[in-house]
């Protein structure tokens, strides 16, 4: 099965349809996935403004990252079931929208990233890992979940 | 001048028009407003649930309140200032949206909230510090934030759609 008709089988289930059908359920979907949007942010940047030495400073990374870790868990998996609802509804649109892949792609890295190196880094002794290694995590995180963003926004301007 | 009157007038000014037409300027604004949620708004939720006790209970309120409002203001800034930029180009079908007429309300309402907070639960903020569940009013104006911050961001997702816009 190609991927293609996966994703025109996706569109027309009944799930995909009933979406597509309604005139309020998309837009409200959308409504959860934005603000989903703000918390995962929220939860990204207090752990790396604290890594770039611009946040919550008087708190060790660890005890920060245990902290935030709980909301950044929630908020992406609302995301990522809110995002397959928006999904079913248009897969066949998404397959020729460029920016769905770059974000998809982009999602995929920010999630290796952040249950790897970023957990790593927050967790480690900071008498080990210097807090350089720290910062150029936090600029890494940053831009690739500032890439999932700007591309989402990307895929409603066709 | 009505109101409305000076959306019309505001509608005819050649920035509004040339913004409106633009290709790339008014989709980079729009951008720019929605990703901007996650600086201000992101971290107004994880101060807001700081108040609430139910994240970072063991960094003291005014730490967590010092280090992140300065963004949120920032956030804001940028906020207010695409978001201006966004009804400039389009004024009177906003204006005449329903939807946006509530986000208006509840920002004014989130604002109130602010300075009610300021001027009475957050100046003693040194007796309740470093507890981890602030006092009820703390609470209460985290709790009152969300609700309104939720319904800003549907409201402001629902300005693209026109279903109970009013006549001129």
């Amino acid at each position: 099965m190609s991927v293609l008709s996966f994703f025109t089988w996706c569109e027309n289930t009944s799930l995909g349809e009933a979406i597509r059908a309604s005139r309020w359920l998309f837009p409200a979907i959308e409504s959860v996935h934005l603000l989903a949007l703000a918390v995962i942010g929220g939860a990204v940047l207090v752990m790396n403004l604290r890594l770039l030495g611009l946040g919550i400073q008087r708190q060790p990374v660890d005890r920060l990252w245990r902290d935030t870790w709980p909301w950044l868990m929630g908020s992406l998996t609302v995301m990522l079931i809110s995002g397959m609802l928006l999904f079913t509804s248009e897969a066949v649109k998404l397959y020729y929208h460029e920016a769905f892949w770059v974000k998809m792609s982009s999602l995929l890295l920010a999630m290796l990233f952040t249950f790897t190196v970023m957990r790593k880094v927050a967790l480690a002794d900071p008498d080990r890992v210097g807090p350089l290694w720290g910062k150029l995590a936090a600029v890494i995180s940053i831009l690739l979940w500032s890439t999932v963003g700007v591309c989402g926004r990307w895929i409603g301007f066709s | 001048m009505s109101l409305l009157g000076f959306c019309q007038w505001l509608a005819n000014t050649p920035g509004s028009i040339a913004l409106h037409e633009s290709i790339w300027a008014y989709p980079i604004v729009e951008s720019v407003h929605v990703l901007t949620l996650c600086l201000f708004l992101g971290l107004t939720v994880m101060l807001d649930l700081r108040l609430l006790g139910v994240t970072m209970t063991r960094t003291p309120a005014s730490e967590v309140l010092g280090r992140l409002l300065p963004w949120t203001i920032v956030g804001f800034a940028v906020m207010v200032a695409t978001g201006a930029l966004l009804f400039f180009a389009i004024p009177v079908k906003t204006y005449l949206n329903i939807f946006f007429r509530v986000k208006v309300a509840f920002l004014l309402l989130a604002g109130v909230n602010v300075a009610i907070f300021q001027r009475t639960v957050s100046r003693r903020m040194h007796q309740w510090d470093t507890d981890p569940v602030p006092p009820l009013g703390a609470r209460l104006a985290a709790g009152v934030s969300l609700v309104l911050w939720a319904g800003i961001v549907v409201a402001g997702r629902m300005i693209a759609y026109n279903w109970f816009d009013k006549n001129p």
